[in-house]
This record gives C-alpha cells, sequence and structure tokens, in this order.
C-alpha cells in the first residue's frame, strides 16, 4: 500500500490542477462573452455587403467582377485555415483539421495542387508540410482587421493573378456554447444563389467608375467573410475550452475522491495496525 | 418635420451610427457627396474623411478612414474600413504574411524584426487616424 505521504502529496498536487482547470474554465467563460459581442457587432457589416454583393451577382451589370465568373478549368486551389492560436480546447482544431485535410485530399486525388493560407499558429504546424504560402498568427483575442489584410491579399492576388482558381475557407461555425462545427465554403468564385428574390433590373450608379468601385467591394467583401471567420472561431475556442476545462475540473474532483478514499483506508489501517500492536504489547507485559 | 432616411455606419468591427437622417455629407473619392431622401440608387468609394450627417436633433459628424456609401431611396448605408488603405501598405502587409510563412516553414522565429518594424508603422498610422479623428471632433 502506498505511504499516507505520498498520497498526500498527490491529492494535493491534483488539487492544484483543478484550481487551474477552474480559473482558466472561468477566464475563457468571461472571454466567451466578449468574443460573441464581438461576432454580434461585425455582423451587419457582413451581413449588408452580402446582400450589396448578391445584387450584384444577380443583377445585369455593366461590368462582371473576376470573383463572380467560374473558372472552367481547375487547376489549382487555395484554401485559408482559420484555426485559433493556442491548445486545450478540447477537439475543437483536431475536427476542423480532420474537415480541411478530406478536403485537400480530394483535391489532391484530382491532381490539383493546393495552396494554404493559415490563421492561428496550431494551423500553421498542422499544415507546414502541405504548402503554406502565407499565414497570421498570435492576433490575440481582438484582432482587428489590418491583422489580416497581407495574408487574405496574398490569397486573392493569386487568385487575380490566375495561380489559383478556386478559394476555399474552412473555419469552425459557432452554433451555440456546447456546439462547433467546422465547415468547408467556397469563398471565389462567390456563390450567390440565396437572394433570388432580389433579382431586378437596376442598376447602382457609379462613383467614380463601376469597376473600380466593385473592385474595392468584393475585396472588403471577402475580408469581411474572413474577418468574421477569426471572431468566431475565437468564440468557439473560448467555448471549447470552457468545457474542456469542465471537464478537466470534473475529473480531477473525480480523482480526488477516490484517492481520499484510498487516504482513509490507509490511515485507518495504520491506526488499527497502531492499536494492535499497543494492545498487543500490554498483552505481552502482564 | 423635414423628410428622413434612414443612414447606417458600420465597419467590420462594430456599428457606428444607426438612425434617421435628413441629410448626409461623405467624402467621396470624386468629391464630397450630398445624400437627401429619395437619391436614386448609387455605391461610391469614399476616401478618409469626415462623414456628416443631420439628424432630427441636430448635426453631427464621424470619421471614416474610407470605405463603400451604397445608397437606395430610403436607406444609406456606409460601410467604412477600419483603417487607412493604400496599395504599397497592403502590398507590404502581403509581403510579410509571406515571409513569416516562409520563416515557419524554415523554422525561423516568426518574430524577427521586419514584423516588428511594419507593426510599428501600423501603430503610428492608427494613432494618426485617432488624431484626425478628434481634429475632425473639434472642427464640427
Amino acid at each position: 500500500m502506498a505511504g499516507l505521504k505520498e498520497i498526500r502529496s498527490q491529492i494535493g498536487s491534483i488539487q492544484n490542477t483543478k484550481k487551474i482547470t477552474k480559473a482558466m474554465e472561468m477566464v475563457a467563460a468571461s472571454k466567451m462573452r466578449r468574443a460573441r459581442e464581438r461576432m454580434d457587432a461585425s455582423r451587419p457589416y457582413a451581413e449588408k455587403m452580402h446582400q450589396v454583393v448578391s445584387h450584384m451577382a444577380n443583377g445585369h451589370l455593366e461590368y462582371q467582377h473576376d470573383f463572380i465568373k467560374d473558372r472552367e478549368k481547375v487547376k489549382r486551389v487555395g484554401y485559408i485555415i482559420i484555426s485559433s492560436d493556442r491548445g486545450l480546447c478540447g477537439g475543437l482544431n483536431t475536427n476542423l483539421f480532420k474537415k480541411a485535410l478530406q478536403s485537400i485530399v480530394e483535391w489532391k486525388e484530382q491532381d490539383v495542387e493546393v495552396d494554404i493560407a493559415v490563421f492561428g499558429s496550431k494551423a500553421l504546424s498542422a499544415f507546414k508540410r502541405y504548402g503554406v504560402v502565407a499565414e497570421s498568427t498570435h492576433m490575440g483575442d481582438s484582432p482587428s482587421v489590418q491583422d489580416m489584410f497581407g495574408t487574405i491579399k496574398v490569397m486573392l492576388d493569386a487568385y487575380e493573378e490566375g495561380r489559383i482558381d478556386r478559394l476555399f475557407l474552412v473555419e469552425n461555425q459557432f452554433v451555440n456554447s456546447m456546439t462547433q462545427t467546422p465547415r468547408v465554403t467556397q469563398l471565389i468564385p462567390v456563390v450567390a444563389g440565396e437572394l433570388d428574390e432580389m433579382k431586378s433590373h437596376w442598376d447602382y450608379l457609379y462613383e467614380p467608375e463601376s469597376k473600380e468601385v466593385i473592385d474595392t467591394l468584393m475585396k472588403r467583401y471577402i475580408e469581411s467573410i474572413i474577418y468574421q471567420g477569426v471572431v468566431e472561431n475565437i468564440a468557439c475556442e473560448m467555448s471549447a475550452r470552457m468545457i474542456a476545462m469542465k471537464s478537466a475540473t470534473d475529473n480531477a474532483g473525480d480523482m480526488i475522491d477516490k484517492l481520499k478514499l484510498v487516504y482513509n483506508k490507509a490511515r485507518q489501517a495504520s491506526i488499527t495496525q497502531e492499536i494492535s500492536e499497543i494492545v498487543s504489547g500490554a498483552a505481552a507485559v502482564e | 418635420m423635414a423628410m428622413t432616411m434612414h443612414l447606417d455606419v458600420v465597419s467590420a468591427e462594430e456599428s457606428l451610427f444607426s438612425g434617421a437622417v435628413q441629410e448626409l455629407l461623405a467624402p467621396g473619392v470624386m468629391g464630397d457627396l450630398g445624400i437627401m431622401p429619395r437619391h436614386s440608387q448609387l455605391i461610391s468609394t469614399l476616401k478618409a474623411g469626415e462623414l456628416r450627417y443631420k439628424t432630427n436633433d441636430g448635426e453631427a459628424s464621424l470619421f471614416i478612414a474610407g470605405g463603400i456609401l451604397e445608397v437606395q431611396p430610403s436607406v444609406v448605408t456606409v460601410l467604412a474600413d477600419t483603417a487607412i488603405r493604400a496599395e504599397d501598405l497592403d502590398e507590404s502587409l502581403a509581403e510579410a504574411a509571406k515571409k513569416r510563412a516562409e520563416d515557419a516553414l524554415d523554422g525561423k522565429d516568426p518574430d524577427d524584426m521586419d514584423y516588428e518594424t511594419i507593426q510599428a508603422e501600423l501603430d503610428a498610422a492608427k494613432a494618426q487616424i485617432e488624431m484626425i479623428h478628434r481634429i475632425g471632433k473639434t472642427l464640427r
């Protein structure tokens, strides 16, 4: 039987771990609230952008942007993968990477090359060997759009120059604080099928040229989607971490209970032994 | 009571203004644009500057770092940028992002000098924006 002292120190160390996981759980919970607020705050912009772009994709416009036209031949595709910077958030990143890999492998089987841009250091280390062309990591809990321009531009330029023919986004979708689902969506060419009722025959007045306005608009549109993705991923990360830490805290509690039982048994055994020694000692003296 | 239209000013990071306005003055790239209710549909890019609007309570203004203006007869939306955008600055950020990826693949430390300098430049630009913002507020 393990010594009493050893059991006691083991209980102590598990208790410390429990304190840490409990603290992390609470920190994650409060960060999640803020991340969700940020997510909601960025939504109107993205929605408005979507409306305008859908209108343009459906309308009879004088100028069709590159991002709207579908390219028939696909030789190389781009992926933007959004992950967290830190671990300890359950299966969040692993599930996402599985999904991304599935989709990447499908392209590779068709002899299509893949370029990857990543947000978050977890994705960087996971996809290093698949050809990462741009990365943004360590953006903190409140990323600014500025931190992302560089990486986004690398991919948009690649598309415009014809180096890639499709661009996909791999991100976590925040369903609720218990559920996050990874998904792969096509960013470019823009899929704008949902707003069919908006099929209209009027066109905007453009100032300056329609081309310039639409070029800027398309870029901002893609950026807003990716920004939304990054912000959403932070909310996912925090809620996943909260859950993971909560179960870690619970497990630590269970372990402490079990060890305490073992400890008490051992203590009782040693007391019984002591008493029996004293009694037998006394009996021997008489 | 004067006729009003609904104005939304949103940026990727937050919603800046939402409410009824009588008129709007926006810094279009081709020159300032005055928008009144029932304007025909228009899309314009905006440059950095002051966005002025008249509500029923009086005039107010906001600084925007550029963006896009979308006008419908009764709804006006300003999609504001959060930072001053310039082709060369974007270019350098793109270069930095590429370089970071290359460094990471080579196993080098991503937080090298180049990144730091660009970050410093960005911070300076941010401070500039804030300053312009303040000036804009005192001027109105």
